[in-house]
């Protein structure tokens, strides 16, 4: 499946949901946010939450130095 | 109120400008703007706002200056190590700018005193170090309706966007609640490169004298991260949460948290 991660073509390998996305990609869940296609998900449905061919996703880190 | 001789040309190059002129400037004048944090990015907000004729900025931190501070937090220098770092920014912003007028708060933020230290201001800066005082910080200003700049670093990377209350997205919006403990490295451990808080630190100030002018748009409903590695600025639009627990309107917070 194809799709945009932060502005960048990403191919993944069999990945079906986000959490699984956040696995491929060797990301913590509780170190960031994401939004997919311009709609914050909740943390709770990122096991369950599918991805589509071509969603738009950014991923943001939870940063708190200041 | 009128300019001195000495303001006129102190801010010339604010008042040749349109969009700023000798309205602006009057305004920045009389605005009043409370910085929570006087470290990496209290420093450079302080620093420029003071230096653009910000009437009144209260600083509220409870720290000391240490040695290892100075290599990015440019409010401090080797002359006021040990000193409270709101008393060392006082000391510098001042100096390079009589017309204003710094309240030092050498005071940790709490549930019991942040709605009544920012009632009086007209804006407030996160310049904060830590994640239970941003999430306390948002919910504050959005309780107390104050427009809040908020920026954070880490590493080599930088992020800031601004909350209008009730208008657009807050901080709770985008992240939900403060990460459980442990899971992320404490920004002290981990390092910072010095200059990450003078490029947050200076947008944020940005933000700020843009919402006092009124000119221009401001930076709501987006978050801007800068990547000193790749190096790359990048914007991602904030929707706000239609859910959101303390700023949408069937909010679930109504009264602060602690998380600290």
């Amino acid at each position: 499946m194809r799709l945009t991660i932060n502005g960048d073509f990403f191919e993944t390998s069999g990945t079906r949901t986000l959490e699984e996305l956040l696995n491929e990609l060797d990301i913590e869940p509780g170190r960031v946010a994401v939004e997919v296609n311009l709609s914050i998900v909740k943390k709770a449905d990122y096991p369950a939450f599918m991805l589509n061919e071509g969603d738009k996703i950014e991923i943001v880190n939870f940063v708190g130095g200041g | 109120m009128k300019f001195t001789k000495d303001q006129l040309q102190r801010y010339s190059r604010h008042i040749i400008l349109p969009e700023v002129g000798e309205q602006g400037q009057m305004k920045l004048l009389k605005s009043r703007v409370l910085i929570v944090g006087a470290g990496g990015l209290g420093s450079p907000v302080g620093y420029y706002l003071s230096a653009a004729g910000v009437g009144t900025i209260a600083m509220v931190d409870d720290d000391v200056v240490d040695l290892s501070n100075l290599q990015r937090q440019i409010a401090h220098c080797t002359g006021t190590l040990g000193m409270p770092k709101v008393e060392s920014a006082k000391i510098t912003f001042e100096s390079l700018n009589p017309d204003v007028h710094i309240i030092p708060i050498k005071e940790r933020l709490t549930k019991h005193n942040i709605l009544d230290l920012i009632k009086d201001y007209d804006i407030v800066a996160d310049c904060s170090d830590n994640y239970a005082t941003r999430f306390l910080v948002n919910d504050a200003c959005v309780l107390a309706k104050k427009p809040l700049v908020t920026g954070a670093i880490f590493k080599f990377e930088g992020q800031l966007t601004a909350v209008i209350p009730h208008e657009g997205p807050c901080y709770r919006c985008l992240f939900e609640e403060p990460p459980p403990p442990g899971i992320l490295p404490s920004p002290q451990g981990v390092g910072l490169l010095g200059v990450i808080p003078g490029v947050i630190g200076t947008l944020q100030a940005a933000e700020i004298l843009k919402l006092i002018i009124g000119r221009g748009s401001v930076l709501k409903g987006e978050l801007l991260i800068y990547d000193a590695m790749k190096p790359s600025f990048r914007k991602v639009k904030v929707p706000k949460n239609p859910d959101c627990p303390i700023c949408s309107d069937h909010p679930t917070i109504t009264e602060l948290i602690d998380y600290s």
